[in-house]
C-alpha cells in the first residue's frame, strides 16, 4: 500500500438534483445529494464510505465515475483531472476505473453468455485478437473462481454470489487501477458474502487495486477498509484510518452509528443511547451542522455555523465544533 | 419461563406441489416451542425455510401450491392446522399477528394509518368505532410515534421506513396478541433505525408478555434479541439452544460456518473470513442424507446417505450432525 501517491483524488465534489416543481419548473428545489466531499485513495488502498440511506454515498461513487455528472468539484485519476474530459477521452479513462454494483443481475445483459459479458469490454476497446481475448476471459474466470464451462451459461443460470464474481471478472478485464464497489456484497447471504469479500481482498493484493467501497454494513466496512469515511446528509463528517475510526470515533454521529450496530454476543448486550428521529430531508438540510437536530451534544453554535472538516496530523478528520482537535 | 409454551409446533412439514413429481419439501419435520414472554430467533440464509415456517403457523402459504403436509401447530393447545377457515382468520391479527420486512407492501396506501389500526381492532373486538380509534391513538403513542394525533390522519407514503415499521408493530399489537411473528422486521432499515425498532419490540414484549418468534438472517440481531436460537438449513433444524449455548459453543458445522463468515465490529480484521464453500441447495435439488454434507468439511460417506437425527448435546442444546457432539449424546 502506498498512500503517498493518490490514485484517485476527489475535491469538493457536489451533486445537486432539481426536484419537484410545477408548470414550467416553478418552485423547483435543490436536493443536495452530495455537498462538498473530498478524499483521496492511495495505491492498493481501500477507502470505505459508510452512511445511512440517503446520505449520498452511492451518488459519490456515481459522480466519481461520471455516471452522473457532478454539479461541481474535481476528480483526479492517476494525476489527470477527468472532470472536464469529453466523452471519448472519458471512455478511454474508464479502462482505469471500473465499477461493481449491488445487484449484478440488473447490470448483466441477460441475452449474452457469461463469456461474452467478460469479453465485451475487451472487444469495445479493441484489446488483443479474438483468440487472445478468449484466453484472457478464461484466465479471469479461473481467477474469480468460476468454472471454464460456465462461460457458455447465461446470467440467470448463476447464483447471486456467482453473478457477483462475474461482475468482478468483467470489472477486471481491462486491468483497472481503481474499482468502485457500490454495496457489492449487501444483497448476498452471509456465507456467500464472505466468499466475495475474501476474493476482493485477494485481488487487491495481487493487482494492487484501489477500492472505493460504498456500503452501509459497518462490520463489512471495518473488515475490508484501510481508511473509512462516514457520510451524513451529503457531507463527510469523519474520515480516519480504520482503527482510529472504530476505536476512537470523534464525531457524535459516528459514535451513534457504532453504538447502533448489533452486538456479536448476547453477553455484550448493553443499554445504549439510541439516536432518536429520522435523517432530515436533503432538500432542506438543517442550517449549521446538519446533524444538530439529532445530536446529543449540540450547542447554540451548531445550529448556526457549519463545522468544517478539520484534519489533524494523523489524518483523522472530524467536522464537529466540539470534537475537532484544533492544531 | 421454561415450561409455559404459548406456541408449540410439532413435526411441521411444508411442501409445494410440483408438476408431476412428488411435492418439494420446503420445511421438513420441524418442531419448536415459544414460551410466554420469550423470544425465539430462527436464523438461516435465503431459502432455508424460515419465512415459510412463520407463514405455515398462520396458514398463509401461497395457494394453490403450498400446503402443510404434516404436523401440528398448537396455539395454547389448539391445533391451527385443523381449525376452519373462519377460525384461522379470527386467530390472525388477534392471538397471533405478524410483521414483515417491507411494511409498505403490507399497509393499504389509500387508507390513513389511524383507520387501518382501528379496523383491526373493530374486526377482532367489535368495539364501537370511537373506542377503536382511541385504541389506534394509544397504540401509536405506545410505539413512540411523535405527534400521534397528527400521524393518525397520515397515509403510509408520508411516513419514513422506520415510522412505517412502527405503524406495523402498532397494528400487530393492537389486539394484544399472545404471539408475534416478526419476519426480518429490521432488514430493510438503517442501523440506527434498526436499533430503535429492536428496543421497541423488546420493551413492548416486557410490558405485554407476548411471545416473539423473530426470523432473521443476521446473527447480530440474534445476539441482541434471542432468549433461544433455532438454526435452520435447507428446511430442517440443524441446531437449537439458548442464546448463550449457541454463541458460546456453536456446534453444527453450518452454525460455526455462519459465525465465522460474518464480519463483526472489533473482530479480527484484514484477515480472511471463514468461507462456507458452495451455495444453499435449491428446493428441488436437496441432496440425500444431511443437506449440508456437500458443503461440509467434516462430511463422511455416511453423511451423504443418512440424514442425522437431532441429538441432545448439553442442557437444552440439540444438534443434528453425525460428526460433532456424539460425546454428550445419550
Amino acid at each position: 500500500m502506498n498512500a503517498q501517491i493518490p490514485v484517485l483524488e476527489v475535491r469538493d465534489l457536489v451533486k445537486h438534483y432539481s426536484v419537484g416543481g410545477g408548470f414550467f419548473g416553478r418552485g423547483r428545489k435543490q436536493l443536495r445529494a452530495v455537498d462538498g466531499v473530498s478524499f483521496s485513495i492511495g495505491q492498493g488502498e481501500t477507502l470505505g464510505l459508510v452512511g445511512e440511506s440517503g446520505c449520498g454515498k452511492s451518488t459519490v461513487g456515481k459522480a466519481v465515475l461520471r455516471l452522473v455528472e457532478p454539479t461541481s468539484g474535481q476528480v483526479t485519476l492517476e494525476g489527470e483531472d477527468i472532470t472536464s474530459l469529453g466523452s471519448a477521452a472519458l471512455l478511454d479513462r474508464r479502462k482505469r476505473m471500473q465499477v461493481i454494483f449491488q445487484d449484478p443481475y440488473s447490470s448483466l445483459n441477460p441475452r449474452m453468455t457469461a463469456g461474452e459479458i467478460v469479453q465485451e469490454p475487451l472487444i469495445n476497446f479493441g484489446i488483443g485478437s479474438r483468440a487472445e481475448q478468449r484466453d484472457r476471459v478464461a484466465l479471469l474466470f479461473a481467477r474469480v473462481g468460476l468454472r471454464p464451462d460456465q462461460r457458455a451459461n447465461y446470467p440467470h443460470e448463476f447464483s447471486g454470489g456467482q453473478r457477483q464474481r462475474l461482475g468482478i471478472a468483467r470489472a477486471l478485464a481491462l486491468g483497472p487501477s481503481v474499482i468502485i464497489g457500490d454495496e457489492p456484497v449487501s444483497a448476498l447471504d452471509v456465507s456467500v458474502q464472505a466468499q466475495v469479500i475474501n476474493l476482493m481482498m485477494d485481488l487487491q493484493q495481487e493487482f494492487g487495486l484501489s477500492y472505493l467501497f460504498v456500503a452501509h454494513d459497518l462490520g463489512v466496512v471495518e473488515h475490508i477498509s484501510h481508511r473509512v469515511a462516514v457520510m451524513y446528509l451529503g457531507k463527510i463528517v469523519e474520515i480516519a484510518a480504520r482503527a482510529a475510526l472504530f476505536e476512537t470515533p470523534r464525531h457524535p454521529y459516528t459514535e451513534a452509528l457504532l453504538a447502533a450496530v448489533p452486538v456479536s454476543h448476547p453477553r455484550a448486550r448493553r443499554a445504549r443511547t439510541v439516536l432518536t428521529g429520522d435523517v432530515p430531508s436533503p432538500i432542506n438540510p438543517p442550517p449549521g451542522c446538519r446533524f444538530h437536530t439529532r445530536c446529543p451534544i449540540a450547542v447554540a453554535r451548531c445550529r448556526q455555523e457549519e463545522p468544517p472538516l478539520v484534519v489533524d496530523a494523523s489524518g483523522h478528520g472530524v467536522a464537529c465544533h466540539l470534537r475537532a482537535t484544533t492544531l | 419461563m421454561a415450561s409455559d409454551p404459548v406456541l408449540r409446533v410439532e413435526g411441521l412439514r411444508t411442501e409445494f406441489a410440483t408438476g408431476d413429481g412428488p411435492p418439494a419439501v420446503a420445511v421438513n419435520d420441524l418442531s419448536f416451542e415459544v414460551n410466554r414472554g420469550e423470544t425465539l430467533c430462527i436464523v438461516g440464509e435465503s431459502g432455508c425455510g424460515k419465512s415459510l415456517t412463520a407463514l405455515s403457523v398462520l396458514r398463509l402459504l401461497p395457494r394453490p401450491y403450498g400446503r402443510i403436509g404434516a404436523g401440528r401447530v398448537l396455539l395454547e393447545g389448539r391445533d391451527l392446522v385443523q381449525v376452519s377457515d373462519p377460525e384461522i382468520r379470527e386467530v390472525r391479527g388477534r392471538a397471533v399477528s405478524m410483521i414483515f420486512q417491507e411494511p409498505m407492501t403490507s399497509l393499504n396506501p389509500v387508507l390513513n394509518i389511524g383507520r387501518q389500526i382501528a379496523e383491526t381492532v373493530m374486526v377482532h373486538e367489535g368495539l364501537p368505532w370511537q373506542a377503536c380509534t382511541d385504541r389506534a391513538l394509544e397504540m401509536l403513542r405506545q410505539v413512540r410515534i411523535p405527534e400521534p394525533e397528527r400521524r393518525l390522519h397520515e397515509y403510509p407514503h408520508q411516513l419514513s421506513g422506520g415510522m412505517r415499521q412502527r405503524v406495523m408493530i402498532a397494528m400487530a399489537l393492537a389486539c394484544r396478541p399472545r404471539v408475534l411473528l416478526a419476519d426480518e422486521p429490521t432488514t430493510a432499515l438503517d442501523v440506527t433505525i434498526q436499533a430503535q425498532i429492536l428496543d421497541l419490540i423488546r420493551d413492548l414484549q416486557r410490558e405485554t408478555g407476548t411471545a416473539v418468534l423473530l426470523i432473521t438472517h443476521d446473527l447480530g440481531v440474534v445476539a441482541e434479541m434471542a432468549d433461544r436460537v433455532l438454526v435452520m438449513y435447507a428446511g430442517s433444524k440443524v441446531e437449537e439452544g439458548t442464546a448463550a449455548e449457541i454463541f458460546d459453543a456453536p456446534t453444527h458445522p453450518y452454525t460455526r460456518g455462519l459465525m465465522g463468515a460474518m464480519p463483526h465490529l472489533g473482530g479480527a480484521h484484514g484477515g480472511r473470513l471463514a468461507e462456507i464453500p458452495g451455495v444453499v441447495p435449491a428446493l428441488n435439488a436437496r441432496p440425500k442424507g444431511c443437506s449440508f454434507a456437500p458443503r461440509c468439511s467434516l462430511a463422511t460417506s455416511r453423511c451423504h446417505v443418512e440424514a442425522p437425527p437431532l441429538r441432545s448435546f448439553a442442557g437444552s442444546h440439540t444438534v443434528a450432525c453425525w460428526e460433532v457432539g456424539q460425546g454428550a449424546a445419550a
